[in-house]
């Protein structure tokens, strides 16, 4: 009884961390078809630069509440500043090149990010785990669960819920769709591709330092923590179908209650959770859950 | 190739081979891992020119790894062509039985399938103590029919072992372009029914592929196997995938000596970087490649082919 | 008409060999052969990625100090001859990140292109494997400063490759030594290990130890989160529901600091107590965050744990006056390979004229000598593998002076948690651990 129950909480909490992970992923590549891989680099920034805030802002007698708003603020403002100068510097040059041509442009930007990170912050390690240890904790039998990941069980259900209605219920965001189903015929409608384009790079990278400040007083800033976050995110987008915010939240709860499955009754397969349930998803829907029917061209 | 083509890739491959006998051994080291490197290049060129880029191909190129060292180990076979055979077959087979599987996806989700394989290799490999975990285990060194050099003879033995695979590799890959099921490629890529109403079997032609690219990876894995002397898991990785993608992009999909081409730049590149800025390398890198795909987007093999059109345009 | 068009694509097809022959004369005429006078060092080690913070930049600057400090003559005695035996050294760092293929050319391009006379480095085992046997088949004298697995030595016997640091068995033998001596009523122990060789290994070694020393005690919950996983939530879950009271773990800075956070956060601190195998190279940075109570091993007696003694002190000023922060064990690790190569260099010299690699690799076996981590005797792999004393100790935060203490020191002598020479490691621990002098 209380496994299922630690197994349905450890399942949220990782859920919710791969989702506010992927949510930016998958939305650049719906919109642009472009796979991201520097958003492992907007990650990285995210947290950086949370551990910056954290640095400046506690240990002063502060009330807690304002560090984490900081933290969030700062992180965005990151994410606002790099996708614009990455959007408008390098990526409008090579619109509508190949596919893969693209996912090696974003692979070459993070790879100068990387060292960017290493010439502002140095090869050492930070940390920001004040939010997370003054958030307390609260006793459920045997269990005790942290108020830190309940929180961000709460904040990844309202991004979602968030971005949703955004997409649904205001006008940009049906713009955004419109572009998502058919980039020419939006563009014939006279839709300002070139905008929208700039606007979900940089709303993108704001969500990928999102993840990155959020998740940041959880684990040591360090060196190479972008890595491990591009295969799970790009997993999770795969599975979910590209451009669907549906999908990334479905994706990452299955992986998400697997995984933690796996590491209370089957530690063994630990390692593997996350490949097999993508494997296991591409196999019965080849373009992953949630997939938009595509015009086939003859 | 047209027939100056062909002769320039011999003169291009002897010339290296002779370069061998007076090039210092580190550099001969370097070129051995970035011709075996090449053909993995090479396979990845082939899936290319149908549409299909495979973030997967490290599974091939681990296992033509591991069979090699692991027969060399067990079964005590030390014959250097044998076991490259053997490196390929096990690679070969592999990718057909996966090839079922993976040849009906397409696009970021056969990517993504590809790369889940190879990653499911990596954590059974982690997790096999006997082999060493990450750490791996070392590979024999190998005889080449009975004569069983040492040192810098063994570097530059299997310095031309490798050139000469890798030429016969360029050969039958080049005969496959030019044949009807290689130049179906570029209508596959462009629009697979047609393909199909053409009365060729798209899961047929696409199914060959992988497997010729899966067979060139493990030949390549071999080979490297050899050349680094060590294997490990992290020869499946995700990373060493990304990282022949990487040289493919660089090489473009134009011909068949870019794949090698790309790869000696790119490990020069890369060694260069790491001397000149030992912190910093992957910005140099990163900035190598930016520069190649803004300025050069069909890769370095664009040069040769913008050369060989000068050419053809010059004669009257 | 053909035959000219093919020199004239031959031409253009061997461009960018000659673009690849310039990068590397380049890279050359930086680096061109030294003279006579002066003494090249490569130092490798991690200077990018997860491994860079912990270990590899310690160790880079471990060697950067005592480079300077030999080349200025400031080291203290015996150690204070000029250089290695009046050369000064000359060092040139590289990045121990990338694949086997990667490590194993930048070795080929430290011995033969940049013609360094010694090669010290690498952290991870991985490398230090695939390093070996290149640096046997090159007669490269090499070093071996922080990699912690036995295999280098047992698998073959080795003429270049030294390692003046103990690998990581003793670190876990004297880790269940110290828990059965500081904690007797432990009745369960558990373990959360990372999911790749070193945590593997730490592991088998751990529970190997405590099955032969009290086989009474069981083992609950067996943990291999993913390498660099960063998340731990479902593992601390498991780990709240278990009855042991002690557990296990080989975690390293990153994966340490961020399963420190979130155990704390969920008071599993409360409930068990924790073995940090190689916590010491964390304690200056986690200060407060690392729980009072936890042991800690430093792959050694290193800092907090090693003896005192002028070179210790000597090694702490220096080090801590230039990088603002004490040195953790990596960089003893580091200072203890660097004074070891000085000592058998000076020992080969014979004269003006500089020592042969064989000479300095006949002077290095068998070596023995005092540095900043105490004794350190080459005594095992035939001379090639050091074995030292190690210690262990447990964490308390002194809230007065505002700094990280080791109290409860047990040291254990080198022959009490080392295998002796000419029997493996594994099959050491699991006959029972004959032989160990306590």
């Amino acid at each position: 009884m209380l496994t299922t129950f630690a197994i349905v909480t450890d399942g949220l909490v990782y859920a919710a961390y791969l989702f506010i992970v992927a949510i930016g992923l998958t939305l650049i590549f719906g919109v642009m078809k472009i796979l991201n891989v520097a958003h492992g680099s907007f990650y990285t920034f995210g947290a950086y630069g949370a551990a910056t805030a954290v640095g400046i802002y506690f240990d002063r007698g502060l009330p807690d509440a304002g560090g984490f708003l900081l933290m969030v603020l700062l992180a965005m403002a990151l994410g606002l500043v790099i996708g614009l100068v990455l959007e408008r510097g390098i990526m409008r040059f090579v619109y509508g090149k190949d596919e893969v041509v693209m996912v090696l442009v974003t692979y070459a930007v993070f790879l100068i990010l990387e060292d960017v990170v290493i010439l502002i912050w140095g090869a050492r390690s930070y940390s920001a785990y004040q939010p997370l240890l003054s958030a307390g904790n609260i006793e459920v039998g045997n269990l005790i669960l942290s108020n830190y990941d309940l929180g961000l069980i709460v904040f990844a259900a309202l991004l979602a819920v968030a971005s949703y209605a955004a997409l649904k219920f205001t006008r940009y965001g049906r713009l955004l769709t419109v572009v998502i189903y058919d980039r020419e015929t939006a563009a014939a409608f006279g839709v300002n591709v070139t905008v929208v384009y700039t606007v979900t790079f940089v709303i993108g990278a704001m969500l990928g330092t999102l993840g990155g400040a959020i998740m940041a007083p959880k684990i040591a800033v360090t060196l190479g923590i972008g890595v491990e976050v591009i295969v799970l995110a790009f997993a999770v987008v795969a599975i979910g179908g590209m451009g669907s915010i549906e999908g990334a939240l479905v994706g990452a709860l299955i992986v998400g209650l697997c995984r933690a499955a796996a590491v209370h009754l089957a530690p063994q397969i630990e390692l593997f959770v996350i490949y097999g349930v993508m494997a296991l998803v591409l196999v019965i829907r080849p373009y992953g859950l949630f997939v938009r029917a595509q015009p086939r061209r003859i | 190739m047209a027939a100056p083509g062909r002769i320039t890739a011999v003169v291009a491959f002897l010339a290296a081979a002779a370069a061998g006998t007076v090039l210092p051994g580190w550099i001969i080291s370097l070129a051995t891992i970035a011709f075996a490197n090449g053909l993995v290049v090479l396979g990845l060129i082939v899936m290319w020119r149908a549409g299909l880029v495979s973030f997967g191909q490290a599974l091939y190129y681990c296992i033509g790894a591991y069979a090699v060292s692991l027969t060399g180990r067990w079964l005590g076979i030390t014959d250097a062509f044998l076991l490259v055979l053997i490196g390929g077959v096990s690679a070969a087979l592999v990718s057909f039985l996966v090839g079922f599987l993976l040849a009906r996806y397409r696009e970021i989700f056969f990517a993504m399938l590809s790369l889940a394989l190879s990653m499911i290799l990596y954590g059974v490999l982690v997790k096999t103590e006997s082999l060493g975990s990450t750490d791996g285990f070392g590979v024999i060194v190998p005889t080449f029919f009975g004569y069983a050099p040492h040192q810098e003879a063994f570097l530059l033995a299997l310095y031309w072992l490798v050139l000469a695979v890798c030429a016969i590799a360029a050969l039958l890959v080049d005969a496959y372009f030019r044949s009807l099921a290689g130049a179906l490629a570029v209508p596959l890529r462009d629009n697979e029914l047609r393909v199909e109403f053409l009365g060729m079997s798209v899961s047929r032609l696409i199914h060959t592929k992988l497997v010729i690219a899966g067979a060139l990876a493990g030949i390549g894995g071999a080979l490297a196997a050899f050349a680094i002397g060590h294997v490990d898991p992290n020869m499946s990785y995700w990373t060493t995938s990304g990282e022949f993608v990487f040289i493919t992009i660089l090489a473009g999909a134009g011909s068949v000596s870019a794949a090698f081409i790309g790869s000696l730049v790119f490990e020069a590149v890369r060694s260069f970087a790491y001397a000149v800025l030992p912190q910093l390398w992957q910005m140099l890198l990163g900035s190598v490649l930016l520069l190649t795909i803004l300025f050069l987007p069909q890769g370095l093999g664009s040069l040769i082919t913008r050369m060989r059109w000068r050419r053809n345009a010059e004669a009257p | 008409m053909l035959v000219r068009g093919s020199w004239v694509s031959c031409a253009r097809i061997l461009l960018p060999f000659s673009f690849f022959g310039i990068a590397i004369t380049t890279a050359q005429a930086q680096t061109a052969a030294p003279p006579a006078a002066t003494v090249k060092l490569g130092i490798v080690s991690f200077l990018t990625g997860p491994a860079a913070a912990p270990f590899g930049i310690p160790g880079r600057n471990g060697a950067e100090i005592m480079i300077e400090a030999m080349n200025a003559g400031s080291v203290p005695a015996p150690f204070n001859k000029v250089g290695l035996g009046g050369s000064k050294i000359e060092a040139k760092y590289i990045d121990e990140t990338g694949s086997a293929a990667n490590v194993v050319t930048e070795f080929r391009n430290l011995v033969q292109r940049d013609q360094v006379d010694a090669v010290v480095g690498y952290v991870s085992s991985g490398s230090c494997l695939a390093v070996t046997p290149v640096a046997e088949e090159l007669k490269a004298l090499t070093v071996l400063y922080d990699c912690g697995t036995p295999r280098i030595f047992e698998e073959k016997p080795r003429s270049y490759v030294f390692r003046v640091s103990p690998h990581a068995t003793m670190d876990n033998v004297a880790a269940a030594r110290y828990l059965l001596a500081k904690k007797s009523n432990v009745t369960s122990f558990s373990g959360i290990n990372q999911n790749y060789a070193w945590g593997q290994d730490s592991w088998r070694d751990f529970l190997g130890a405590m099955q032969v020393l009290a086989p009474k005690i069981a083992v609950d919950k067996v943990l291999f989160p993913k390498l660099f996983a960063g998340e731990y939530g479902a593992e601390i879950s498991t780990l709240l529901t278990s009855s042991s009271q002690v557990l296990h773990t080989s975690f390293y800075d990153g994966d340490l600091e961020a399963f420190l956070y979130q155990e704390q956060a969920r008071a599993l601190d409360k409930r068990m107590t924790m073995i940090a195998t190689t916590g010491e190279a964390a304690i200056w940075r986690l200060r407060d965050k690392m729980p009072d109570g936890t042991i800690i091993g430093g792959r050694g007696p290193h800092g907090p744990l090693a003896v005192d003694s002028e070179l210790n002190r000597w090694f702490q000023k220096v080090y801590s006056d230039r990088y603002s922060i004490p040195p953790t064990y990596p960089a003893y690790q580091m200072a203890m390979s660097m004074l070891g190569l000085k000592l058998a260099y000076e020992k080969a010299k014979k004269g003006d004229a500089k020592p042969t690699t064989d000479e300095v690799a006949a002077a290095f076996k068998g070596i023995e000598f005092d540095g900043p981590s105490g004794h350190v005797k080459l005594a095992i792999g035939d001379g090639h593998q050091g074995i030292s004393e190690t210690a262990y100790g447990t964490y308390r935060f002194n809230k007065e002076k505002n700094a990280p203490e080791i109290v409860d020191i047990i040291r254990f002598p080198a022959e009490c948690v080392n295998p002796p020479a000419g029997v493996n490691a594994d099959d050491w621990i699991k006959d029972g651990m004959k032989g160990a002098k306590c």
